[in-house]
């Protein structure tokens, strides 16, 4: 590169040195955000790897939904395996001393797991043993929601356990996985005794192996997991385990890194409107270098050089500043891990970073920069000439900056029509905002109050004043207030969608499960004496299918062309019978499967429209299914569609009457419950009556949601925060910027007779427009993403909590309001020509 | 002696909306090398646009414009922008020296452009000449408008030019100091033998000059040589 034009760039840049670090102020929360999330990133893979065969707690571990063959043991044992086994299944928990009850985990364990890493508790047990002794690890959460302790005791199923400690962390489990049902552990060998294992629990199996040292793991791929497969079993090893968690952060952290790369691109842009403004303001040093000689480009490559030093200035302190954020990353991440991080410095993140952030603030700023070239010499002896000439090369930079956002968001999201997606919502939002604030600026030109006060027109003709950055600052505080009203609508759309759902006279709020046949008639007795209505109880029959269109299952898996995914071929089934659609349910196609009156009667079914499409099956096919050892031939009469959100009972494969009823089977019972003391009273006289049913109550259900989505949206304000916080950084740097052109003003005004607090209110007025419009910006945005949600993923009503878009409107506002006039400092509170001296 | 400045039917017309504002018209005239020649006329006669199409700093609606043996018409921005730091010097009305760079920063430049090995030297050589040994290191805001337009002067000359352009190199001077800014100008362009165009409205500093080329309304209404007795109009402004 020419010395001549480094030194320029060093000569012209030191004078303005502290201008040009706040330019890069815009970016540096942008970098941090994305080298602390790499950085961490990185700590987690690295944990990840090294603590693999903890995660998984074994070398291998073998499940399925019915009980593991005996030979698999005897294998297991012929290789010189260790092997501990577990079930579990969801069931009632009833704590005697404070009378709760609640859904739970059970896992029944036998063997010494785990093999590696060791499940805490407190107090600490160096090594827990399930034997015989009727002792249960129980959830630490579990034990503070129902004030039990360690040394009391707990009833699951027919049996009461003593309390031996409480359970703080399992290995491979995070502890947002405990929400929905913390776990108790109880011994294995305790189950029958507990009642819980009958017909209906849905229990998975589980045995976990330790390799005997010197075993090569190579021979699993080899044999074993082949044979185990062909048992229907399911096959997972450290490196699966490895793979599946570390997929899921790799998803996590990709995410996290596009939230942000938005807070980098507001950033970026507003660097590029702080060196437009810059670069109006070296106009003039520009005609004179041309003047002198210089070429465009040689003038252009001056300011080039000093935005590429800003942009690498910036990123630096954003890498520093990463790595210190990368400290507060597992705090917040703590609840979704299932190992804890130890943190080290990337390297590799902070140089991406900071190549990231130099590119990016580069690329941003090249709009300004080329329009450099055009300059005319004649601006010298000219001030006035003005070059309207068109740019061509302004259309290669947008194809450039296009192609970096999409390129960065492939990186993350490991897919092109992600990537696609992402970046042309950014754009629409971009364009969104920047059009409601020239529709805005439109407006108040069009219909200018005239005849209000002078401080309030001169307040709002400040919008649309030269050199304003009304547009600049909607779009980046806008954006900001659009990511964080966004995620508060669609917190509120989904728990609102939950109340909805259970909301009305006729609305079922709790599901009881597992009732046995014999059950169900005693159970009713019992809801009805609690004053508790039976909106619906249905029956439930296990199966798997046996053949479609009349091939085998067998036949349809070892064809090479087989269409229908592994898993609905290999699932269980659970089907119900009546004689007509329920309310959740449509008939798209066919009509209802009559009764069967007679044995010699074929079968009709009817089938959910996702499951008809899984299968590929169409009106008239034939599909076989296994009931439990029976073959029973069936034909689809009928195709429905199904509105899974309702809490009711809803199935896949729907019997006519007349076939199943004899069939060994279960009972899903529902009703509904108007106080929280009359839903705990029902719930414990169903616990102590009937051990083995398990219950959902709304209540729960809305509680581990609202628990769920508040974690979950914790981290992501905090990433959008990033966002917002670029916005007002940037309107900081815009204060800063155009200081001198405000100062200019007020000198203006005070000389002309305009008090200190008149010149104060029409700045604060024009902060508070600002901040109104990139609020109001922000939050239409919002609506607008938040009734799409409505409509096409949640399916539901759109009615948004305004209160509280008016507490975020109010509190961007009131920010922007703050920041504004601290930045403005020295202009209202020193004598005019002090200032003007200074600056 | 040889043409350094050959202006042959020079037009310039703006567009203004739909109305066509004729700037300059049909304008000829011819500067020889050596001699100094000032192009005097009232606000909007057209002068500093003649003085910016002379310099290569604005392209001309028709006509030509020869520079030191180069027309200009046929010139690249680039080849123009070489043309102007080899062979032509600047000194403006307000200065326009660089805000921020130094006062010996600035007298560099044009040297720095076309990479001579003694910039720095001869700039200084350039200010000791200007009277200005000793404010090298200043910034421009740290100087008077006379000191300013003495290193505007200083920067004019370090690249040895064979035409010099002054456009109201003493408008924002006052009497005293634009005295002294005339005497170095003069005597600068006496010593290095440079060609001189001056753009006044200043009839004094005009006569200075062996030559007047009065405009009005985008023409040459007066083409006064040295020795001829013309009558020139006083501009009024």
């Amino acid at each position: 590169m020419n010395i001549w034009l480094l030194k320029m760039a060093w000569r012209d840049g030191r004078k303005n040195a502290g201008r040009l670090l706040l330019f890069t102020a815009s970016i540096v929360l942008g970098i941090a955000a994305l080298v602390g999330i790499n950085s961490f990133g990185e700590s987690l893979r690295g944990q990840i790897e090294s603590e693999a065969k903890e995660l998984l707690g074994a070398d291998l571990e073998v499940s399925s939904r019915s009980p593991i063959p005996e030979k698999v043991l005897q294998r297991f044992d012929s290789l010189g395996f260790k092997s501990a086994s577990e079930v579990s299944f969801a069931s009632m928990v009833y704590f005697p001393k404070s009378g709760g009850t609640r859904l739970i985990n059970v896992r029944a364990m036998a063997g010494e797991f785990p093999f590696y890493g060791k499940i805490e508790t407190n107090p600490n047990r160096d090594q827990i043993y399930f034997d015989k002794a009727q002792k249960a690890l129980v959830d630490q959460t579990l034990l503070m929601q129902f004030d039990a302790m360690p040394g009391e005791s707990v009833k699951i199923g027919k049996l009461i356990f003593d309390i031996d400690a409480s359970v703080l962390k399992v290995p491979g489990r995070s502890a947002i996985s405990t929400t929905v049902a913390p776990p108790v552990f109880i011994p294995l060998n305790l189950l029958t005794e507990t009642g819980l294992n009958e017909l209906g629990s849905r229990m998975n199996y589980k045995l976990y192996a330790k390799y005997p040292s010197g075993f090569n793991p190579a021979e699993i791929e080899k044999s074993l997991r082949p044979w185990l497969e062909s048992q229907e079993l399911e096959v997972d090893d450290v490196n699966d385990r490895k793979d599946s968690v570390g997929n899921a952060y790799t998803d996590l952290t990709g995410f996290l890194n596009l939230t942000a790369f938005i807070a980098l691109i507001l950033g970026c842009v507003g660097v590029a409107g702080s060196v437009n403004i810059y670069m109006k303001e070296k106009l003039q040093s520009v005609a004179i270098l041309r003047c002198l000689g210089a070429s465009g480009v040689q003038a252009m490559s001056i300011y080039l050089i000093q935005v590429i030093a800003i942009g690498l200035v910036g990123s630096i302190i954003g890498a520093v500043l990463g790595a210190s954020i990368q400290m507060l990353l597992p705090g917040l991440f703590a609840e979704f891990l299932p190992f804890e991080v130890g943190l080290k410095i990337s390297w590799t993140a902070i140089i991406q970073g900071i190549v990231t952030g130099t590119v990016a603030a580069l690329l941003f700023s090249l709009f300004p920069l080329i329009k450099i070239r055009k300059i005319s010499p004649l601006k010298a002896i000219r001030a006035s000439f003005e070059n309207r000439e068109t740019d061509r090369l302004s259309i290669l930079i947008y194809l450039l900056i296009l192609l970096f956002v999409i390129g960065f968001a492939w990186l993350q999201l490991d897919s092109i029509g992600q990537a696609l997606i992402f970046t042309t919502g950014l754009l629409v939002a971009f364009a969104l905002l920047a059009g409601t604030s020239a529709l805005i600026i439109w407006l108040v030109r069009r219909f200018f109050p005239r005849n209000v006060s002078f401080i309030l027109r001169q307040s709002l003709a400040n919008l649309y004043r030269p050199n304003n950055q009304t547009l600049l600052l909607v779009v980046t505080i806008g954006l900001g207030t659009a990511l964080i009203s966004t995620l508060l609508i669609s917190q509120d759309l989904l728990v609102n969608k939950l109340k909805f759902s259970a909301s009305g006279a006729n609305k079922p709020n709790m599901v009881l499960f597992d009732i046995q046949s014999g059950q169900i008639d005693s159970l009713r007795v019992l809801v009805q004496r609690e004053g508790l209505p039976v909106i619906s109880a249905v029956p439930i029959v296990t199966m798997r299918l046996e053949g479609i269109k009349g091939r085998s299952i067998g036949e349809i898996r070892s064809d090479s062309l087989n269409p229908v995914d592994e898993r609905f071929l290999n699932r269980e089934y659970r089907v119900s019978y009546r004689d007509g659609p329920s309310d959740s349910e449509t008939l798209i196609k066919g009509t209802w499967p009559k009764a069967v009156k007679d044995n010699k009667d074929s079968i009709f079914i009817s089938i959910e429209e996702g499951i008809a499409t899984e299968l590929h099956a169409a009106l008239g096919d034939e599909i076989d299914f296994n009931v439990q050892g029976v073959m029973v031939k069936t034909y689809v009469s009928s195709i429905r569609k199904v509105d899974w959100q309702r809490m009711s009972t809803n199935f896949l494969v729907m019997f006519p009457t007349g076939v199943l009823e004899k069939a060994p089977k279960f009972h899903v019972l529902l009703t509904r419950f108007d106080s929280t003391a009359q839903s705990a009273n029902f719930q414990k006289a169903v616990v102590t009556q009937f051990p083995n049913i398990s219950i959902i109550d709304l209540e729960l259900v809305l509680n581990t949601v609202d628990e769920v989505l508040g974690k979950v949206s914790f981290v992501i304000r905090f990433m959008a925060f990033f966002s917002v916080f670029t916005g007002l950084l940037v309107l900081i740097g815009s204060v800063l910027i155009t200081k001198y052109q405000r100062i200019h003003e007020s000198v203006l005004l005070r000389t002309l007779g305009a008090l200190r607090h008149h010149v104060l209110r029409i700045n604060a007025l024009e902060y508070i427009f600002l901040g109104s419009l990139a609020a109001l910006a922000g939050i239409l945005i919002s609506l607008l993403a938040g009734w799409l949600l409505a409509w096409l993923s949640f399916e539901t009503a759109f009615r948004p909590d305004m209160p509280m878009l008016i507490i975020v409107y109010a509190a961007i506002t009131s920010i922007t309001l703050i920041i504004g006039l601290a930045s403005s400092g020295g202009v209202f509170t020193k004598p005019p020509l002090e200032v003007l001296r200074r600056e | 002696m040889k043409d350094i400045l050959e202006v042959d039917q020079l037009t310039k017309i703006y567009r203004s909306g739909d109305q066509l504002l004729t700037v300059l018209d049909t304008v000829s005239f011819r500067v020889s090398a050596g001699s100094a020649c000032a192009i005097v006329g009232a606000s909007g006669s057209g002068k500093t646009t003649l003085l910016g199409l002379c310099a290569g700093l604005d392209s001309a609606t028709s006509g030509s414009v020869m520079l030191h043996g180069s027309p200009l018409e046929n010139l690249s921005e680039d080849e123009k922008a070489k043309l102007r730091n080899e062979h032509v010097g600047f000194i403006f009305q307000n200065f326009n020296l660089l805000p921020t760079l130094t006062a010996l920063e600035n007298v560099m430049i044009p040297l720095e452009l076309r990479k001579s090995k003694n910039a720095k030297s001869r700039a200084l050589e350039l200010l000791a000449e200007v009277g200005l040994k000793d404010r090298g290191g200043h910034y421009p805001s740290q100087l008077s408008g006379g000191e300013q337009q003495r290193v505007s002067i200083a920067r004019a000359f370090a690249n040895s030019p064979s035409i010099l352009f002054a456009d109201e190199p003493t408008g924002n001077l006052d009497g005293e100091t634009s005295a002294g800014i005339e005497a170095l100008l003069f005597d600068l362009n006496k010593k290095s033998g440079t060609t001189l165009i001056l753009v006044t409205h200043d009839l004094d500093l005009a006569s200075k000059t062996g030559r007047i080329l009065q405009m009005k309304n985008g023409r040459i209404v007066t083409n006064q040589a040295e020795g001829q007795d013309a009558i020139i109009e006083k501009p009024t402004f």
